[in-house]
């Protein structure tokens, strides 16, 4: 495999030393997805309505719109880490396993991007609008 | 990589008999890159209708609440419960316990159990709100 020699190195086989962060990470990410996505469960499942005036009103608060978009981050972050895992293991070919995880990476940073402009949007214009 | 065909592998994948903590392991993977895709972006259509007007949160309710949006919302938190489940069953697992056959097999049997009576429980409070 190429672990130990210097060669092996060079052509980027073996360990890159990134693997203990990208686990730890994955763990501290799950305990921030499990609080803040059942909160989200919660708070949605026990709302009056979830009519465009209600749901604008209930993001524009600040103790919502914060958590809101830290749960964007945090399960952004996990899902990319472990997106990078699945397609570390199914997709053999090393070019197109470049392809795929920059393709991951574009839409991670693209979609936490939209959710958190959307809530900073409504979280500054107000309910009303 | 490049691998010596005269030299045989290992058979890992198909001597084991099939058992619930290999199906377990698999639907950890199928619903969190399922929540990856059609979960994630299910709320990032939310949050950005709701960012853009009433048309277009009157658009994203008409297709949520229709037969086949409930379906997929259903599903995706069916998928939440379960990943969520078979995740705090990693943290265990990642402490160095719950590896004896019998527990292990106990709680692969158990998690998709309670993650149905999870989202059943969370529709049948939505739905008894509605009436």
């Amino acid at each position: 495999m190429g672990n130990g020699t210097g060669i092996g190195r060079v052509r980027g086989l073996g360990s890159a030393r990134h693997g203990a962060g990208h686990w730890l990470t994955h763990r501290y990410t799950s305990v921030s997805n499990l609080l803040l996505v059942l909160w989200l469960i919660f708070s949605l499942a026990t709302m009056p309505g979830l009519d465009y005036e209600s749901v604008r009103s209930w993001i524009a608060n600040p103790l919502v719109a914060v958590p809101l978009m830290l749960m964007l981050v945090s399960v952004f972050w996990h899902l990319r880490l472990g997106m990078q895992v699945m397609l570390e293991d199914y997709v053999h070919d090393k070019g197109l396993n470049f392809f795929a995880i920059l393709i991951l990476n574009f839409y991670t940073i693209a979609g936490a991007a939209a959710g958190i402009f959307a809530i900073a949007k409504i979280a500054f214009e107000g309910a009303a609008s | 990589m490049a691998r010596n065909r005269s030299r045989p592998l290992s058979p890992h994948l198909t001597i084991w008999k099939w058992g619930p903590h290999m199906a377990i392991s698999i639907l950890h993977r199928v619903t969190g890159n399922g929540l990856a895709t059609a979960g994630v972006m299910g709320v990032i259509w939310w949050l950005m209708a709701a960012a853009t007007g009433p048309e277009a949160y009157a658009a994203f309710i008409q297709c949520a609440t229709s037969p086949v949006g409930y379906l997929v919302m259903i599903g995706i938190s069916w998928f939440f419960f379960q990943h969520m489940m078979s995740g705090i069953r990693h943290w265990v697992l990642d402490m160095g316990a719950g590896y004896e056959l019998h527990t292990n097999k106990t709680w692969s049997l158990v998690i998709p159990v309670l993650s149905t009576l999870a989202t059943i429980a969370l529709w049948a409070t939505i739905f008894a709100g509605k009436i």
